[in-house]
């Protein structure tokens, strides 16, 4: 019993030292969705392209997505922004939510850079991007047939992050 | 010094109120103008996550002050705004999470290592009272009386 109690300092140390080592490698940064599981939030909003086309959030369903809060504003989303176009060549599906931008230099951008979004969603006074939770951009959502967000990407998504984050679960999504 | 001391504090007294970033809204009365500030002040902003919505600068807050104000204009009450906010960005946003069966050991661990501490101090004391006021007998026993005798015995001779 005495041993064992001489034994109780080293092992608390080790719990904290195991939970101190994991904090290390964690993101504070990165917050968890409060909207992972559900779905989309209503919206009816004009495109960015077409002013006339409204877009709703029924627009959205039917196949699994990638929806993409993006604006010219943005530094990190031109880095992001090839990125995307290699994705819709192979056939992903993204829609883009212009987020608080000006829509001149957002169809400027798309022109330029390439568009990769099936659809594109002007919210120009952020009001989308708040009922998402959005709090910076680049940030991805990832929505199933249904319309059903399942997961929530902050920062650039890269060859990597993609390879080793999104795929699997976009694949999964697919076969479902 | 004196002088210095106290003048130095003063500043520091000053810096705490001009912190805060700098809207214009105008409130209808003195109460929601009050809570406006303590919402403002017990929300956090999710961009700069060490900051209130109140203090930051970050466009994100911005944005929420000005929900907030609009919310506060509708005539909601305080837990309606904080669950709006709690439904976008989740229990992050609170400086002051709610208790549950995630956050239950942040709310009451401290408390409870606390009070872990004081009983393993109360437990040494009790111990060592224990062994202080512990009644030794002056009166030795029978075999210890040999003992000591023969141990006296042999450094007399």
């Amino acid at each position: 019993m005495k041993r064992l109690l001489m034994l109780l300092p080293l092992a608390i140390f080790l719990v904290v030292a195991v939970f101190l080592y994991r904090g290390l490698f964690l993101d504070p940064s990165e917050l968890p969705s409060a909207l992972i599981g559900k779905p989309l939030p209503a919206f009816s909003l004009p495109s960015v392209e077409d002013e006339q086309r409204l877009v709703t959030d029924a627009d959205l369903k039917g196949k699994p997505a990638l929806v993409n809060v993006w604006a010219t504003w943005c530094v990190a989303c031109k880095v992001e922004h090839p990125v995307l176009n290699r994705l819709a060549e192979q056939g992903v599906v993204i829609y883009g939510v212009n987020y608080k931008d000006d829509n001149a230099s957002a169809r400027k951008w798309l022109r330029e850079f390439h568009d990769p979004y099936q659809l594109n969603i002007r919210d120009e006074r952020g009001t989308l991007g708040l009922d998402l939770g959005v709090y910076g951009a680049p940030e991805t959502f990832l929505i199933d047939k249904q319309g059903i967000i399942r997961h929530k990407f902050v920062g650039v998504i890269d060859e990597r992050v993609w390879r080793e984050q999104l795929a699997a679960l976009y694949q999964e999504l697919v076969d479902e | 010094m004196k002088r210095l001391i106290r003048g130095a504090l003063f500043g520091l007294f000053l810096a705490t109120t001009v912190h805060a970033a700098i809207d214009t809204y105008e409130f209808k009365d003195e109460a929601e103008r009050e809570r406006y500030r303590t919402l403002t002040e017990e929300l956090r902003c999710p961009k700069c996550q060490n900051q209130n919505i109140a203090d930051s600068n970050a466009p994100i807050a911005m944005d929420l002050r000005q929900e907030i104000f609009r919310m506060l204009d509708e005539g909601r009450s305080n837990e309606q705004i904080v669950d709006y906010l709690v439904a976008r960005y989740g229990d992050f946003v609170r400086y002051k999470p709610p208790v549950n069966a995630k956050t239950f050991l942040l709310w009451y661990g401290p408390a409870g290592l606390l009070a872990l501490g004081f009983g393993v101090l109360a437990v040494i004391l009790v111990r060592r009272r224990r062994v202080e006021n512990a009644p030794t007998s002056n009166t030795l026993s029978e075999a210890e009386r040999e003992r000591l005798a023969k141990l006296l015995d042999k450094k007399d001779s």
